[in-house]
């Protein structure tokens, strides 16, 4: 089983420097491009891969890039941003890359700023991710002194500066257009689109922002090319592998780097090993605090976009948050919509209003107050905060777990009314 | 042109931004090696508010928060209003708008956090320095704050200290974490 992004990740050793990057394939990917490829032709390449968006929404990447303007008359600079902003309750996997690889990730991005002629690139981290902060510095040092950054890069007249900047903590800076703002100095809200960003971006100029697993896949997809990078998904419609974590009370939780459409019950009874003793497993959140519950029930489904999706939830970033059967589902989705109602950026009202209410009541019926119009009351307020009613999708995401929480584990919140306490405790 | 020494009294929301940027007591409230720094940030961006967050970080980071002294020195040197700023600093977890202690102890309080119940490390902590989360230690020493996923999920609950990250904390660790800050 071939693990491009992870093969020379090794937990507890450190990443490699550039001479051992180099030393097994590293930066082969950027000479070949750079040597034969027009930019046009990484784009094509990277669309025919059907690399899709590894940050949760999804998105053909190549397609992604081919709405930014190419040519002499294209506004410059443009830029490539890596999101790095990995602050989804429940999802671990970016972290993986950037303290294991972080060559891999530059490597991806003068690929990326390359197909897209960008002048300037940026990798967006958040603030708690001091170790990557360091190993990322040194990385992008040593990828200036090597020539690979900067000024006429190996000789082939493209250019590109790399920063580093670290975030100092907000859920919404994960959202690209919020993240455009945090990075001009303002507040991180969603900005209007359109313009989408690849027209009018940071500081109006054209601009793609990837996640870090989409950027971490190109230097392989170039080596092998498309038609292998679409194998490895072993029988799913999605192309590659993909980074899935499990967490919550299982035997050995963790992140593994397995191809798209590994069933959920292979990544829960064989990577994580199972749920821990005397537990079962009641639900789970696919990918990560922003997608909507399954069940037992769901064992058998593919862990890709279409199959998730067809399941009732969203694959999301991939990375699963378990349930088990003594944790109180209310008091569960009670911790979700805190943390959302707390990072809503209070640019509009439903999202702003609507959440902080969603988790009062919540708290009520977990502290034995709530009343049954508290849960119809609950049950209105996923479709006021739906999609179509919102700026952005923090709130439309906030009510996934909710609306499947009221349609899986209705009795648990009709028991909290009943006996006016929480059945858990 | 106001040149009246800062203090809380002179906070203003009036969006006029002029005799800030005129004060020169204001600049002088900064250090060279603040003014240094934020210099540098300001050069990697086409105009000087675009390095407030940086700015923002950089006076925390020698002065451990952001006081209204604070905020409006950096207005006046980044041509801003202390409101604009302001707006800002307090949009941002990590910019602290009132005083911390030494060290700063953020306890996940997500949902992995959650089910590995990180609210009995908590409780434990409470007991042992006797303050709530949002609140600071007696001796200035410890500030407690919630915080939001940290991205160690396979590793709940998990917490971190200053720079340094601790996973799969259970309450008998706590006090040789501790320890280790003075």
């Amino acid at each position: 089983m071939e693990r491009p992004l992870t093969q020379y990740i090794h937990p507890g050793c450190p990443p490699f420097d550039i001479r051992e990057y180099e030393m097994t394939g590293g930066y082969s990917a950027l000479q070949k491009v750079l040597k034969s490829m027009t930019p046009q032709e990484v784009q094509k390449l990277v669309q025919d891969s059907g690399l899709k968006g590894r940050g949760g929404a999804g998105f053909n990447t190549g397609m992604k890039w081919s709405f930014v303007p190419m040519g002499d008359s294209a506004p410059h600079p443009k830029y490539l941003i890596a999101n790095a902003d990995e602050m989804e309750p429940g999802t671990f996997k970016d972290r993986l890359l950037l303290e294991g690889n972080p060559h891999q990730l530059i490597e991806g991005m003068i690929l990326a700023a390359y197909a897209i002629q960008a002048d300037v690139s940026y990798i967006f981290l958040r603030w708690a991710y001091k170790k990557a902060a360091q190993l990322l510095r040194k990385s992008i040092h040593e990828a200036y002194a090597a020539g690979l950054l900067g000024k006429n890069i190996l000789g082939s007249g493209f250019s590109l500066e790399m920063h580093l900047h670290t975030g100092v903590g907000r859920y919404m800076c994960g959202e690209e257009t919020a993240l455009l703002n945090a990075l001009e100095g303002k507040r991180a809200t969603p900005r209007a689109k359109p313009p989408f960003p690849q027209i009018s971006g940071l500081y109006g100029k054209p601009t793609i922002v990837n996640n870090v697993e989409t950027l971490c896949n190109l230097p392989h997809i170039v080596n092998n090319g498309a038609e292998w990078f679409k194998s490895l998904g072993n029988g799913s419609a999605d192309s590659g592998t993909k980074l899935y974590g499990v967490s919550g009370k299982v035997n050995n939780p963790g992140c593994w780097e397995l191809p798209m459409g590994v069933t959920v019950r292979e990544l829960i009874e064989e990577h994580a090993g199972g749920m821990k003793n005397g537990y079962q497993l009641k639900g789970f959140l696919p990918g990560g605090a922003s997608t909507d519950f399954l069940t037992a029930e769901h064992l058998d489904v593919k862990m890709d976009f279409a199959s998730v999706t067809a399941a009732g939830s969203r694959l999301g970033t991939g990375t699963m948050v378990v349930m088990d059967d003594a944790t109180c589902p209310v008091g569960f989705v009670h911790n979700l919509q805190h943390f959302f109602a707390q990072e809503s950026c209070g640019w509009c009202t439903p999202c702003r209003e609507g959440l902080p209410w969603v988790e009062k009541l919540l708290l009520s019926l977990e502290q034995g107050s709530g009343t049954t119009e508290d849960v119809e009351l609950l049950q209105m307020h996923t479709q006021w905060l739906g999609p179509g009613n919102t700026f952005c999708a923090l709130a439309p995401g906030a009510m996934e777990p909710l609306q499947s929480a009221l349609k899986y584990f209705r009795e648990d919140f009709e028991k909290h009314v009943a006996l006016r306490r929480c059945p858990y405790q | 042109m106001i040149t009246q020494k800062i203090n809380k009294d002179n906070i203003t929301t009036s969006g006029d931004t002029a005799h800030y940027t005129e004060g020169l007591q204001e600049e002088q409230y900064l250090t060279d090696l603040e003014r240094q720094a934020i210099d540098h940030e300001v050069a990697l961006v086409p105009y000087k508010s675009a390095a407030v967050i940086e700015a923002l970080k950089i006076v925390q980071h020698h002065r451990r928060w952001i006081s209204d002294d604070s905020l409006n020195a950096i207005a006046a040197y980044l041509q801003m209003s202390p409101a604009e700023v302001d707006s800002v600093a307090t949009f941002y977890n990590l910019i602290f708008r009132k005083p911390v202690g030494r060290h700063v102890i953020l306890v996940c309080d997500s949902i992995s956090c959650y089910v590995m119940k990180y609210g009995d490390i908590y409780k434990a902590l409470q007991e042992k320095l006797h303050i709530k989360f949002g609140e600071t230690t007696s001796d200035q020493c410890y500030t407690l704050l919630p915080n939001c996923c940290l991205g160690c999920c396979d590793h709940a609950p998990a917490m971190m200290i200053d720079n340094d990250l601790y996973k799969d904390v259970t309450v008998d660790m706590l006090d040789r974490i501790l320890q280790k800050y003075s």
